[in-house]
């Protein structure tokens, strides 16, 4: 009844699903099979979209994939990223006992499905499109009291896991003022890094602020950036500055000394220069102390 | 297309979801295993809801999802806690019960 | 007197209770109480010999009812007496030579401190022994039977200080147990063919019912004999007698002599009215008497200690009752006639080895006797007056009785067949074989030379041979009077088998197949033999301290004739064997079902216990494996 299409789907999912699957097995590190699971939980959810359960699709791809895979590379993260197992089994003869039973369990399965005669399958046809809202329909009418339930369990589940994970203080809690005045006792910095300052025209990372004096202040910027060299000069770029013109606004009154200044806009960058350039011979002595 | 066929995917699933509780060590991809078992039962509820035309079964195959979802919230929050006074995560090392 | 004869019982009772009940306190005096009881008891008794002599000999057979005593179902009996010659034969039997035997030991225990016990033990006895012989029914005499059975046992067990005393009362007491359940089945079979226990009932009944109950009256008999064959100590249950002698010997004078082993010819007698309707019962009764008549002479002749030989002796002697009261109606009387001269001799003869053991210092050894005729005077004649009679010699008593039993014998079955012959042969011969070891007894005691020295320096056993005192020899000299005349006095005008005859029936006599003038030659001639030939290897030589090899009959006849030995091979053994398996039995099964039964549970509970090792996994390969079983039935009920 299904079209080749989901044929086609199943037969290209389902193989790598299963070997998915039994990297959850063989997979030596945590993550591995994590990663595993995640593929195998997605293709689940297309295949839910295949069976025509669209709305059960995205909530596996949400809930599942999205919150509880999620939970367990957390909690991977928290335990421990190579606690990984040994191969040779603690228990004896468990290897054989785990393959054993598992092949039996699947035998016995798959002798019932070869018993079972199924019917042709009556799909959901017209409410596929309308699948939420006929879920609902089905949820909201008939099990409105499991739905409730499953409410109150999922707030205690978060409650417990709140109460389970809670830590104690073991010392006692180090407060503000305990902090500052340490902080004040080694003599380390009492004030936050600088801000750009007024002189600044980019408040970016890697810019230097300018302080009062309109010199670059070293320490705003970030250590890492310094180490690295990517720190920028704090001089005025040109780039910068036609992309500032190109967004300013239209000269209005008491703006005049800025038209007279616009006329000799090619002089500006001079002037501009010229008043930077002290500065700039400055920040440029300064920087190239800094390059050095 | 023969809906078995998502059948018999289910069951390989479940299958291999338990043999990976029976044999890995690690609890959290013991834990793992029994998601995979839960979803293979969601796959055949959501197969055999389409057989029979009957949303009952994506109903109960959405209930299964919330609470394996709080299942998994709590059963990790129980490893984490274990993790945290043991130093270990193996399922192995939680034999106090013996005898 | 004879509605008083109950007194007959109850005085030695009394006596024996206030005895046994007074303890210490009546030491001095006890047993004179005791020989004031039995001497009561025989004044009662003569009173009533007198009253019943007085009567008509068609009247001489009185119930007297004392109380009624178990009504029960269709079982009704009486308790009462039955006062008849048979009866009070054996009342007088019992009481006058009880009473002389009580004087006796009154100097005989002098030196026991228990003596007031023995007393009180002796009382127990005579009573019991009168109930016995007194009761109407087969049930009050199955009473008095026990009664005489455990005074028995306390009297040969007296000085159970001794194991080896104590051990014997236990084998007396045992082997009559045995013969005790024959008495019982008989008292069933009884009750089933007759549908009463009393005399009264049964024993004229008996004609009536024998056409249709063959087999029941034949049982009946056998019974009856198995009983009287453990109290009369007749093969197979004979072993106890011998070992019956540790008890002091006013006891083997008074039981084991003269009352209690005859009770088992009582018991024949008195119902001889079942057994003369059991032909084939009433010759098993004779073949048993003719064994053990035998069977006693002959270990008699090998037996050193004087007193295991009177308790041959006395064995012996009991067959030959055994014997003529498996005769038929014709034997009855002579049995109880032989059996009352018998008390006479016997009791007198134990009365005279124990004189002989107290001048001996107790030794009773008769290779350590000899020549002590010299010594103890009146000892050596009332003991061989004694020793006369039980030879048969005219004109003692027990010329009399034996003789007529012999003359019986060989009268059998009217003359016909084998039973004369056979017989009537075992007992002259039984007659020749005891003159032999009674005068190989007196002469090794009381002649020849002295195998002993009273002198301190000779190499013999030290000895002070002296008479008794006179309570010892008082009774000894009234004894071997009634040894010597009584037989006459009452063969005369055959007036004890017409005084019998109420009890017995009158039968006519047989001729015997041998005439009986020859008959009584033959005896005498065999006796004189047998006198001979002890004198000739006891009297005129000289006689070997120590016990010389002996022939393998000797050697035989010196252990019982192995009588031990095979009952310990045939009934001990494996009856030890069979409890022993009980037990076993018993512990391993029936005990080790249940701690079987309770280790096994704890064993699987320590099994189980196995899988809960704690891990996970195995608890999650469990519950795997659980599912997996469930869905396999799930799937064989489905198809």
């Amino acid at each position: 009844m299904t079209s080749g299409a989901e044929e086609v789907l199943f037969w290209c999912l389902a193989p790598l699903m299963v070997i998915a699957a039994l990297g959850l097995i063989f997979a030596r590190k945590a993550v591995h099979a994590t990663i595993c699971m995640v593929f195998v939980m997605i293709s689940l959810a297309v295949m839910y979209i295949a069976n025509q359960a669209p709305f059960l699709g995205i909530v596996q791809v949400v809930v599942y994939t999205g919150a509880v895979m999620m939970l367990f590379l957390f909690v991977i993260m928290l335990v421990g990223v190579d606690a990984g197992d040994s191969l040779v089994d603690t228990l004896k003869g468990q290897k054989w006992i785990g393959w054993i039973l598992g092949i039996g369990l699947g035998i016995t399965l798959f002798s019932f499905l070869g018993r079972l005669t199924l019917s042709g399958g009556q799909g959901h046809g017209s409410t596929v499109a309308n699948n939420p809202a006929e879920l609902a329909r089905v949820l909201l009418g008939n099990f409105v009291f499991p739905l409730e339930l499953v409410g109150i369990l999922l707030v205690t589940a978060a409650i417990a896991a709140l109460t389970m994970t809670h830590k104690r203080n073991l010392t006692r809690r180090i407060g503000q003022k305990e902090l500052a005045d340490a902080r004040v006792a080694s003599g380390a910095r009492l004030t936050p890094l600088p801000s750009p300052g007024v002189f600044a025209q980019r408040n970016a990372m890697d810019v230097p602020a300018l302080d009062p004096q309109g010199n670059p202040v070293e320490s705003s910027v970030s250590r890492v950036l310094r180490a690295r060299g990517q720190e920028r000069d704090a001089i005025y770029d040109p780039e910068i500055e036609q992309l500032d013109k190109a967004g300013r606004p239209a000269p209005s009154t008491w703006d005049h000394e800025i038209e007279a200044s616009s006329a000799t806009l090619d002089e500006m960058p001079e002037q501009g220069a010229g008043v930077a350039d002290g500065e700039a011979s400055q920040s440029e002595n300064s920087s190239t102390e800094k390059e050095d | 297309m023969d809906y078995a066929n998502y059948l018999y995917l289910a069951v390989i699933l479940f299958t291999i979801g338990g043999a990976t509780v029976l044999l890995r060590r690690n609890a959290i991809i013991v834990f793992m295993g029994i998601e995979l078992m839960l979803n293979a039962a969601n796959l055949a509820f959501v197969t055999f809801s389409r057989i029979h035309g009957d949303l009952t079964g994506q109903v109960v195959a959405f209930f299964v999802m919330t609470v394996a979802a709080a299942e998994v919230v709590v059963g990790l929050a129980i490893i984490v806690s274990i993790y945290r006074s043991r130093r270990s995560v193996s399922v192995d090392d939680i034999n106090l019960l013996k005898n | 007197m004879i509605n008083a004869s109950w007194l007959l019982i109850a005085i030695p009772l009394v006596s024996s209770a206030i005895l046994l009940l007074a303890g210490k306190r009546s030491n001095s005096w006890g047993h004179w109480l005791g020989v004031l009881a039995s001497t009561a008891s025989f004044v009662v008794g003569v009173g009533a010999l007198f009253e019943l002599l007085g009567k008509d000999a068609s009247e001489r057979v009185v119930d007297v009812h004392l109380f009624d005593w178990i009504n029960a179902g269709s079982l009704h009996v009486g308790a009462g007496l039955r006062i008849d010659p048979l009866s009070l034969t054996f009342v007088m039997l019992v009481t006058f030579v009880g009473t002389l035997i009580h004087v006796y030991s009154v100097a005989y225990m002098e030196h026991d401190t228990d003596r007031r016990r023995f007393f009180a033990y002796l009382n127990l006895f005579v009573a019991s022994m009168l109930i016995l012989v007194l009761a109407n029914s087969y049930l009050l005499l199955f009473v008095g039977w026990e009664g005489v059975g455990l005074a028995s046992y306390l009297l040969i067990g007296f000085w159970n200080h001794n194991p080896n005393y104590a051990t014997a009362a236990k084998k007396a007491f045992v082997m009559n147990r045995v013969a005790d359940v024959g008495m019982i089945v008989a008292l069933g079979s009884i009750f089933a063919t007759f549908g009463s226990l009393e005399f009264a009932q049964v024993l004229p009944n008996a004609e009536g019912l024998a056409a249709g109950n063959q087999g029941m009256m034949n049982l009946i008999g056998i019974m009856l004999l198995v009983a009287a064959c453990g109290k009369s100590a007749q093969f197979p249950l004979q072993a106890w007698l011998g070992d019956a002698m540790a008890g002091p010997t006013p006891v083997s004078a008074l039981i084991h002599a003269a009352t209690m082993v005859t009770a088992g010819v009582y018991l024949i007698v008195r119902s001889g009215a079942i057994f003369t309707q059991a032909p084939n019962a009433l010759l098993v009764v004779a073949i048993i008497g003719a064994i053990t008549l035998l069977f006693g002479a002959i270990v008699g002749c090998a037996k050193d200690d004087i007193k295991k030989t009177l308790a041959a002796s006395t064995m012996s002697q009991i067959g030959y009752m055994m014997l003529a009261a498996g005769l038929g109606p014709i034997g009855y009387a002579f049995a109880i006639f032989h059996l009352l001269t018998h008390g006479f001799f016997k009791a007198g003869m134990f009365l005279g080895a124990g004189s002989v053991m107290h001048g001996m210092s107790d030794d009773v050894n008769m290779r350590n006797f000899g020549a002590l005729s010299k010594f103890m005077k009146v000892t050596w004649i009332t003991f061989g007056l004694g020793w006369l009679a039980i030879l048969g010699v005219p004109p003692f008593s027990g010329f009399w009785s034996k003789d007529k039993i012999i003359e019986s014998a060989f009268a059998t079955n009217h003359g016909e067949g084998w039973q004369p012959w056979v017989f009537g042969l075992v007992a002259l011969i039984g007659a020749g074989i005891t003159a032999f070891y009674m005068s190989r007894l007196f002469f090794m005691t009381f002649h020849g030379k002295a195998r002993w020295s009273s002198e301190e320096s000779s190499e013999l056993v030290h000895r002070h041979p002296h008479e008794s005192p006179a309570l010892m020899t008082w009774p000894m000299i009234i004894l071997a009077v009634g040894s010597a005349f009584l037989g006459l006095v009452l063969s005369l005008g055959d007036r004890f088998v017409t005084w019998l005859e109420p009890v017995t029936g009158h039968v006519d006599e047989h001729e015997p197949v041998i005439a009986v003038p020859v008959l009584m030659t033959v005896t005498l001639v065999l006796v004189v033999l047998g006198v001979f030939l002890a004198w000739r290897q006891y009297g005129a030589a000289t006689v070997p301290t120590t016990p010389p090899q002996g022939s393998v009959l000797t050697r035989a006849a010196r252990a019982d004739l192995y009588q031990d030995s095979v009952n310990e091979a045939v009934f001990m053994r494996p009856g030890q064997y069979a409890t022993r398996t009980l037990v076993f039995g018993d512990k391993k099964l029936v005990d080790g079902a249940f701690t079987g039964l309770a280790a096994l549970i704890g064993t699987i509970g320590i099994g189980l216990k196995k899988l809960h090792n704690g891990y996970i996994r195995t608890y999650a390969a469990m519950m795997l494996a659980g599912l997996i079983i469930v869905l396999i039935v799930a799937y064989v009920i489905w198809n």
